[in-house]
């Protein structure tokens, strides 16, 4: 790992969102915290509970949290000895006034998600389940334990979105902990101090006007920077946000935000050679292929400058996918944008990982157990967020009820209120759902030179109508595009058409067909897909003239017999697939490729988008049967 | 009870606020879909909207609040009483804004079996649901497209017929139910199935205000609000109170806002043109241009209205082309444009 020279100044923010966070937990909802566990996450944590209101309680969400658990409904240990339904608080309630920490919250499910960002709005838990209807206060700030390594795990956008702070603390270590620290009482008299902090227009302007420049549409970003800046002042014991504050706000709360460069650049921070070279060894790495070690080490590079900005030109492109831009585009941009009394104290951490290119993901993969079709009902313990049928567990209970009354009472002596009730563990009863197995389309396109001559503009055409289909039948649809040397995974399985749109149209063309390597990585996913419970079927786009073999050599033979043993290996696992044969006349090579995968092959000559949907139509119901699925 | 933001304090979004007001006129337009950015105040209107409705006349006792005026739509009891020609009490309450929450279970949308009755009297007793109380007045879904298919197809039957029948645990009971629903939703986190748009008379796309100047009063009034709720909205109340009366005015006045046959005529050749499937299209642009002219004090319903709500009546109807470029509210405007000239 590089040597951390912006370590202190890191840590000292890392601290300062947890004292700031303490202070108005309510209002700046919350922390992203970027950790592997470990003792500096713990160390952190520490210092947070430090910080906290006395008393103030701090509970745990596991990662697979059932909602009765999350956010409260029937107990049913106290439901069957009172003979009554008995409602029982959820975390979230039990945690009212205090922080919640939600454990491993990139792979927290949406629907969770979503629930505690309804908390968090509300500040009160309303449940409507297991014939209960409850209302309880829930005002809670949230700390959302994020522990991913590649960039396509994220905390979800409708949590991110909501929590102030996204605190990174990949390359600090414990010790950076140990100096520098708030008192407890010094916290408290903060918090005593925030109501009566007073803000006034510039201020808000000035954060309105950063948010713009950095390309923050959300204007929730904008709030919780207020909040911040206002605790910030209690911190600091002033009773009115000063420009310091505002300008610490902006950097720990915009910052991480910024998706866009403001106009003009300004060379404010030169850059020292060693930053420069640590710089450039970056930028030579491979940037598709991040590996475990490579995430972190860019997180923690060093506060670079915004010359490079000028250099690479293209801010466009370099701000989606390096971290190292990103950061250029946010010094450059709060530098500019915070009126010129502010850009003294305005130096923006080199720390945040990018989140631009993070705009809403797959949908939630995992199953729960709730929902679809009812599909009966089962003799079971209700667990693992399965819910108890509790009718038909009284039915089963019922007929035995004189039986075990006379049971009972043989076996005690003084009969001290005998449950009007008696069930037994045999009598419960479970749900059972029928979830309908969802189908994934998966688009690999052959985005090749061979193919735009051909006609990639038409092939375009033909997979926005049959994603019209898709649309209809509400499948999941994902996009892999290939040309040059690799296959690249344009859009992850999604609903969303509006995306599957916007990545089509900006499609490049061009380059070499690496086929084996589109075929592999539509079979990767494919593969995927069928992990997460849904049946993919893919359609392949391309005139099969493969001219980069799979290691991305320009070798004609080794690519032939390299996109064949791809597609042997797709036929292997079944996959269905159609072969969308693009070549003016049909392929020989093509044909035998559609044959190597047990495709249902098309050849389109010179057909319109139109007639293309309509044969990928008929061959959807051959397919079926073809593959026997 | 939580403090709801008030609606009148709401920065921009007229679209949204525009259409919200409509159904509160006229519910009879169907419910309203608004589609937006995270952080774009949807949940705030929707909630402040509670505090703006006139309150109802109900039948005192009756558990669905039946209305003592349509004796047509009265719920089972209330008619067993009318029959007996008994006088019925009445009296004053809110409106029903009822919040359906995520994870709700299908029993206490519907209505189920009143467990607390059946375990300690053994009395089979029903205990209406979300849907019940949401009877004549909004129910709204936050996140809609986070909603269990199985709830949102409940959903979209009960809106449609207006009756919530509940077969289920030895019970049989049917109720009026008649709502409107309000949905919320970001498009970025999956599409609603076509069915369940169509039941939205109404569509809104909010997004955030752009200008510095508003979204600077959004912060300050936002901030206002966190510190000190009950100030803030004792301070808007009165704003609200304005808008309240505009409503009961507008309600009033609804039966009497004349349409010309040229506007009906105007609204056929509308959707004719964006090739809209069905009447729905031109029955919602006739009764919210109505309820906007209502709600401005006009006694006829010009192009002007149907201008204002062309877009959010029409754009969820238009034969999804979802590749199509433009935003189906933009094909919206340009038919518009075509019609009435810029």
């Amino acid at each position: 790992m590089i040597a951390d020279a912006e370590a202190p100044s890191r840590r000292a923010d890392a601290l300062l969102a947890a004292a700031l966070f303490a202070i108005d937990p309510l209002n700046t909802r919350g922390v992203v915290l970027h950790a592997l566990p470990g003792i500096e996450r713990e160390a952190w944590l520490g210092a947070l509970r430090k910080f906290l209101a006395p008393g103030a309680p701090l509970r745990r969400i596991p990662l697979h949290i059932s909602d009765s658990r999350l956010l409260g409904g029937l107990d049913l240990a106290a439901t069957l000895n009172a003979g009554r339904p008995i409602a029982e608080r959820g975390v979230l309630a039990q945690a009212d006034g205090g922080v919640v920490l939600l454990s491993m919250a990139e792979r927290v499910s949406k629907p969770v998600a979503a629930r505690i960002a309804t908390v968090l709005d509300t500040r009160e838990v309303l449940i409507e389940r297991d014939g209960l209807a409850l209302n309880s206060a829930a005002r809670i700030g949230l700390v959302a334990l994020d522990e991913s390594i590649e960039a396509d795990e994220q905390v979800e956008q409708l949590l991110q979105d909501r929590l102030a702070f996204h605190v990174d603390l990949t390359g600090l270590r414990l010790q950076d902990f140990d100096d520098r620290d708030f008192s407890p009482a010094q916290l408290e008299a903060a918090r005593i101090r925030l109501p009566a902090v007073r803000s006034h227009a510039q201020i808000e302007t000035a954060l309105c006007a950063t948010a713009s420049a950095l390309g923050i549409e959300s204007i929730r970003a904008v709030l919780l920077c207020h909040a911040v800046a206002r605790a910030a002042a209690a911190l600091d014991e002033r009773d009115e946000i000063s420009q310091a504050d505002a300008a610490l706000a902006a950097r720990l709360v915009l910052a991480p935000r910024a998706t866009a460069l403001p106009s003009f650049t300004e060379n404010e921070a030169a850059p020292s050679p060693g930053e420069n070279q640590a710089q450039d060894e970056q930028q030579d790495q491979p940037s598709d292929e991040p590996t475990a070690n490579d995430a972190p080490d860019a997180a923690s590079a060093p506060e670079s400058s915004s010359s490079s900005v000028a250099e690479s030109g293209d801010v466009e492109n370099s701000s989606a996918d390096s971290d190292q831009s990103l950061v250029d585009v946010v010094l450059a941009a709060a530098v500019a944008a915070i009126p010129s009394g502010l850009l003294a104290q305005l130096k923006l951490p080199a720390t945040e990982r990018s989140r631009a290119s993070s705009n809403g993901r797959a949908g939630a993969l995992r199953k729960s157990f709730q929902r679809g079709r009812s599909a009966g009902i089962i003799a079971a313990e209700p667990r693992d967020g399965v819910r108890l049928n509790v009718i038909e567990t009284l039915r089963a209970a019922a007929p035995w009820q004189r039986l075990r009354r006379l049971e009972s009472e043989a076996s005690r002596t003084s009969g001290t209120s005998a449950a009007r009730l008696q069930i037994r563990r045999a009598d419960l009863r479970i749900n059972r759902y029928k979830q309908r197995s969802q189908t994934t389309t998966i688009f690999a396109l052959d985005a090749s030179g061979s193919a735009a001559l051909n006609r990639l503009a038409e092939t375009k055409g033909a997979v926005e109508l049959l994603l019209n289909d898709c649309y209809v039948r509400r499948d999941r649809v994902a996009v892999i595009a290939f040309r040059g040397r690799t296959a690249e995974l344009l859009l992850p399985p999604t609903r969303s058409l509006a995306r599957a749109k916007r990545s089509l149209a900006g499609m490049p063309g061009g380059g070499g067909t690496p086929l084996a390597a589109g075929i592999e990585a539509a079979a990767d996913l494919a593969e995927t897909v069928i992990r997460v419970g849904d049946s993919p079927t893919i359609v392949l786009l391309t005139d099969g003239r493969a001219n980069i073999a799979f290691d991305g050599s320009n070798d004609r033979k080794r690519a032939e017999s390299d996109s064949l043993n791809a597609a042997r290996r797709i036929a292997l696992a079944g996959f269905r697939v159609l072969f969308i044969d693009t070549s003016p006349r049909a392929q020989p090579v093509a044909e035998r490729l559609a044959q190597a995968m047990r495709a249902v092959y098309l050849s389109l000559p010179y057909a319109d988008a139109g007639a293309l949907s309509g044969a990928v139509k008929a061959a959807n119901i051959s397919a079926a049967s073809v593959v026997g699925r | 009870m939580a403090q709801h933001f008030p609606f009148s304090a709401i920065v921009g979004q007229q679209e949204m606020k525009l259409a919200l007001l409509i159904t509160a006129v006229d519910a009879s337009v169907g419910g309203v879909m608004v589609f937006g950015d995270r952080g774009t105040g949807k949940s705030t209107a929707v909630r402040g909207l509670a505090a703006l409705l006139p309150k109802m006349r109900a039948v005192v006792g009756c558990r669905y609040g039946c209305d003592p005026a349509d004796e047509a739509g009265a719920c089972e009891e209330c008619r067993a009483q009318l029959a007996q020609d008994k006088p019925r009490k009445t009296h004053l309450l809110p409106v029903p804004v009822v919040d359906l929450p995520l994870g709700a279970t299908e029993d206490r949308v519907v209505g189920a079996l009143d467990l607390e009755r059946v375990l300690t009297q053994g009395v089979k007793a029903f205990e209406p649901g979300l849907l019940a109380r949401a009877h004549r007045g909004f129910l709204y879904v936050d996140e809609v497209n986070l909603l269990e298919d199985h709830l949102v197809d409940l959903l979209i039957d009960v809106a449609a017929s207006g009756e919530n029948v509940v077969e289920r645990e030895g019970l049989s009971v049917r109720h009026p139910a008649r709502f409107v629903l309000i949905g919320s939703g970001n498009p970025e986190e999956g599409e609603l199935r076509p069915q369940l748009l169509d039941r939205f008379g109404l569509s809104v796309e909010v997004s955030t205000p752009k200008d510095l100047e508003s979204r600077v009063s959004v912060i300050r009034r936002r901030d206002e609000f966190e510190r000190d709720r009950a100030n803030f909205i004792a301070h808007w109340s009165k704003e609200d109170q304005k808008i309240q009366r505009q409503i009961a005015a507008a309600r009033k006045r609804l039966a009497a806002v004349e349409v010309p046959d040229a506007f009906v005529e105007r609204a056929a050749s509308l959707c004719m043109s964006l090739g809209t499937d069905g009447l729905r299209g031109e029955l919602t642009l006739i009764r919210a241009a109505r309820a906007t002219a209502a709600l401005h004090g006009q006694m006829r319903v010009t192009d002007a209205h149907l201008r204002q709500i062309a877009v959010p009546a029409l754009r969820h109807r238009l034969r999804r082309s979802p590749l199509d470029d433009s935003g189906s509210g933009v094909r919206v405007a340009r038919a518009l444009t075509e019609l009435l000239g810029a």
